[in-house]
């Protein structure tokens, strides 16, 4: 089998220190956001900004394998709804403590995905891409069969999460700086994670899988490992996600948001976890100004990834660094 | 119970069938040109709202079929014309996602054109009465008839692939595309043809379904997942292994979601059974996939890729 490189951007040698600046920037702006609401006097501002923190959550979490691992898993959106689906299944039978949701989500999704990605870590390339949609879409079946919890059309969440006892979460600003607080968490763990001894075997395994193996490495249970984190650290969105939208229902773990994970991560240029978060900001924000230009919204979105992918390969990072004259 | 098993066999045959018909193509795309093409599934919708746009016109079913699939051919080409020939050189994620626009674009652009409300088509009356099978058991000729056509494409896929110059050459480019260009063959031109064969298979997967199903935008998806599976399953760039694929998704599917509960039934309480059986049934396919390839990763009649 040829092997298809990936984006040749993401083979130039990590600019550390550039990038941590773009991170701390997004993450002030972010922090500001809802005092620009309140200068705005628009609520509903500070909604879509929670939406892009948790999708910015879940793109990193993808990147974290699909950038750093060439893992595309195409089935990431079965995380999302695991985590969203941990929140109002416990909360239906009164538990309603977030510590307990963000568990019981990373449980499940670290079993899930411990299974599904020994499995899928079999094989590579186009298999593990129709792999990893499959089981996405075997977890979505499942829940749309689940007709104790609402079955297709979902179930409403009679309220948030609560923190210790206290109902923290109904404050949409508090849920707001807790999810940013996640966001810059897991970031700091994610960059850490990736500059480690751990990271630098899955990154060389990416570049060259058989050298790797000539030096003493076993790429499987590195590859695997990673699979697990990425999984569990997107469930973490999906629990913030069924609190921000206080619904859950299968669509949140539809083949087409696995999609849309995706598109976020390859806008931003993937194997930099900056470039999801500016990813998430870029894809959420042009589809609700699509969505308020025209209800058939997707025809253009979809025209925008075609021509991004033909004629702007690599992303924003790519562009960005195509205009700084770093071309790679 | 028998003459129920019976029915359900024949259906899920009928199912394979038409899974074959979408993966044949999409398969050998797969392993000829190591190209990951999710707006396959597109096609499939393409060609049956095409059959019910044409029938409509014509008033006809069989100049219906025959407009729909000259359409979706030329619909196919433009597509290879306009995108995927850029992607094949691409990776694969570049290629994922261009699709996946792709996919969205099709999609919406058919709900502007005919809607959002499902479309009918007739039956034609030559095909619309039912065929006695055991005793007092009845099955309708149309399902009949798919199946007949889905076997009839197969062979003829078959003899193409395996005693022509063409199929020599497919088969080539599936084990050593380089070589195969190398030796002076005009690889461009034979992905032309390979892909516009497999999308026509796929219109015509479509077309044929069209009379039994209602035609709506959601349905070229989870024919599309299920074909991965078949893929999958078969190995890529296997016809023969799509055909065994196809048929082995659609049977375990079908008997899974009708015998399941009932299957069930004898070691639980009947609507508990009822309830894991429905929860159970549309999982069976994909742990038969996660079986299959934790045996052999490179499917039944793959190649081993590592």
């Amino acid at each position: 089998m040829r092997v298809k490189n990936a984006d040749p951007a993401a083979i130039v040698p990590p600019r550390v220190a550039v990038r941590t600046w773009v991170a701390i920037a997004l993450f002030t702006a972010f922090a500001l956001v809802p005092v620009l609401a309140g200068w705005l006097d628009d609520p509903f501002l500070l909604v879509t900004a929670t939406r892009i923190v948790v999708f910015a959550l879940a793109a990193m979490a993808l990147d974290l394998i699909l950038g750093y691992g060439a893992m595309v898993s195409f089935g990431h959106a079965a995380y999302l709804g695991i985590g969203a689906y941990a929140v109002a299944i416990l909360s239906s039978y009164g538990i309603t403590d977030l510590g307990l949701h963000l568990l019981a989500a990373l449980v499940v999704s670290a079993i899930f995905a411990a299974i599904t990605g020994g499995i899928s870590l079999r094989t590579r390339g186009v298999y593990f891409i129709m792999i990893t949609l499959a089981f996405g879409q075997m977890a979505y079946f499942f829940f749309v069969s689940l007709s104790g919890f609402g079955g297709d059309d979902g179930l409403t969440l009679r309220q948030r999460s609560t923190v210790f006892g206290q109902p923290l979460l109904e404050n949409d600003l508090a849920l707001f700086y807790i999810a940013l607080g996640f966001l810059v968490a897991l970031f700091g763990f994610s960059a850490a994670l990736v500059r480690s001894r751990f990271g630098r075997v899955l990154t060389g395994t990416r570049e060259n899988r058989i050298r790797m193996q000539a030096i003493g490495f076993s790429p499987f249970p590195y590859q695997l490992t990673a699979f697990v984190i990425s999984g569990c650290m997107t469930s973490v969105a999906g629990v913030l996600l069924a609190n921000q939208s206080e619904f859950v229902s299968p669509a949140f773990m539809n083949w087409h948001r696995s999609g849309e994970l995706i598109v976020m991560v390859v806008l931003g240029g993937i194997g930099n976890l900056t470039g999801a978060i500016g990813g998430a900001i870029i894809a959420l924000l042009l589809e609700d100004w699509l969505a308020v230009l025209t209800q058939h919204w997707r025809l253009f979105f979809g025209l925008f990834l075609v021509l991004v992918v033909l004629y702007a390969p690599g992303g924003m990072t790519g562009l960005i660094r195509r205009i700084m004259g770093r071309a790679p | 119970m028998t003459s129920l098993f019976l029915l359900q066999l024949l259906n899920g045959v009928q199912f394979g069938v038409l899974l074959f018909l979408i993966a044949a193509g999409l398969t050998l795309v797969f392993g000829i040109m190591d190209f990951v093409n999710l707006a396959h599934g597109v096609l499939y919708m393409v060609g049956a709202y095409l059959m019910a746009a044409f029938t409509m016109i014509t008033g006809s079913f069989a100049a219906g079929l025959l407009l729909a699939l000259a359409a979706t051919l030329v619909f196919g080409l433009a597509l290879e014309f306009l995108v995927f020939r850029r992607l094949y050189e691409r990776s694969h994620l570049d290629q994922v996602l261009a699709t996946f626009g792709l996919v969205m674009i099709v999609n919406e652009g058919v709900k502007i054109l005919w809607g959002t409300a499902p479309l009918t088509v007739p039956m034609p009356t030559l095909l619309s009465g039912s065929i006695p099978l055991a005793g007092p058991l009845q099955y309708p000729v149309y399902r009949v008839a798919i199946i007949a056509a889905g076997l009839v494409t197969a062979l003829g896929l078959w003899l193409v692939i395996n005693h022509t110059r063409i199929g020599m050459l497919l088969r080539a480019g599936a084990s050593h595309r380089s070589t195969v260009s190398a030796l002076g063959v005009n690889v461009s031109r034979l992905f032309t043809l390979v892909f516009a064969v497999g999308a026509m298979l796929a219109g015509f997967a479509g077309a044929i379904i069209s009379p039994i199903l209602s035609v709506d935008t959601g349905m070229g998806e989870s024919v599309l997942i299920l074909a991965f599976v078949v893929i999958v399953i078969g190995g890529i760039g296997s016809i023969r292994g799509a055909f065994l694929g196809a048929l082995l998704v659609g049977v375990v599917d079908t008997l899974g979601r009708s015998f399941g509960p009932i299957l069930l039934r004898t070691i639980m309480d009947p609507a508990a059974a009822s309830q894991t059986g429905r929860t159970l049934a549309p999982m069976v396919v994909y742990i038969l996939m996660a079986a299959i390839l934790f045996a052999r990763p490179a499917g039944l009649f793959g190649r081993n890729t590592s």
